[in-house]
């Protein structure tokens, strides 16, 4: 069986409708950092945090290299294998600058990820909702959202 | 794009009813070359050209009808022609429906011929 599941509900119908369309295997949208928002089709938390770390760093080193050419940045990288591609793509948001990891097979292509990657950036913005001012950090509300999102994110 | 590539591209859409022509890679469905009238997104029709194809082609080998040399899909406002080309690429239309589509033909294998 597979899986979609969101740290905020917003993030569902976007990534559902992507993942249908592009014929996405595995899905994730993290921050840069690597905190990751929403994942379909992991269904090992180990493998949704490594998948996250190793997006996020591919994605930094590429921003040095890009510096060093005098880029601004590089927007999407694609790697191809022999069954499976991986799609790695930046996006602006209402909450920030987001990463989109994609793990597409066979039979998907490269260019219908990037159509209906273009589609998700524009149904989650759309999607969205005004972002509540921030509380203050205490550290049992951080132990209890982050016990959430996991919750979330691996459904324990 | 190289000169002659380009030359018969230009062709293509001076036949009647051509709104756009496109040279795409069938495996990952990313545009190499096109000539679109405005209105017509290169990347969503390489992109879903392509996939067609995989399928379609998919469907004609598992009819044990072999790989397909022309596909011609009819809808409401138009016609979508492609024809696969050498070195992995596919030959696409995007016309309206006044198109002639036996002429159209003949232009696409000569993009195709183009490529080599």
């Amino acid at each position: 069986m597979t899986s979609t599941r969101v740290v905020e509900p917003w993030l569902r119908q976007p990534l559902e409708r992507f993942v249908t369309e592009a014929g996405a295997r595995l899905t994730l949208i993290m921050t840069p950092a690597g905190q990751v928002l929403a994942q379909h089709g992991f269904t090992r938390a180990v493998d949704v945090m490594a998948a996250a770390a190793l997006g996020s760093a591919i994605v930094s080193s590429t921003r040095e290299i890009a510096a060093l050419i005098g880029e601004v940045g590089f927007r999407a990288l694609n790697h191809q294998g022999v069954h499976h591609g991986i799609f790695l793509a930046e996006m602006d948001s209402p909450r920030g600058r987001l990463l989109a990891l994609v793990v597409y097979g066979s039979d998907s292509l490269v260019g219908l990820v990037r159509l209906f990657f273009e589609d998700l950036v524009r149904d989650l913005g759309e999607a969205c909702p005004p972002e509540k001012p921030r509380k203050p950090v205490i550290a049992a509300d951080f132990e209890r959202e982050l016990n959430q999102s996991l919750a979330s994110l691996f459904g324990r | 794009m190289t000169e002659r590539l380009r030359r018969s591209l230009d062709r293509v859409t001076r036949v009647r009813g051509v709104r756009g022509a496109l040279v795409v890679t069938r495996d990952d469905g990313l545009v190499v070359a096109d000539a679109l009238m405005e209105g017509v997104r290169g990347d969503a029709v390489a992109a879903l050209a392509a996939s067609l194809a995989s399928r379609l082609g998919s469907a004609a080998r598992a009819s044990g009808l072999g790989a397909p040399h022309f596909y011609h899909l009819q809808a409401t406002e138009g016609t979508l022609l492609a024809v696969p080309g050498p070195s992995g690429v596919l030959v696409v239309v995007v016309a309206d429906h006044e198109l002639n589509v036996g002429l159209a033909r003949l232009e696409m294998l000569r993009v195709a011929e183009a490529i080599w």
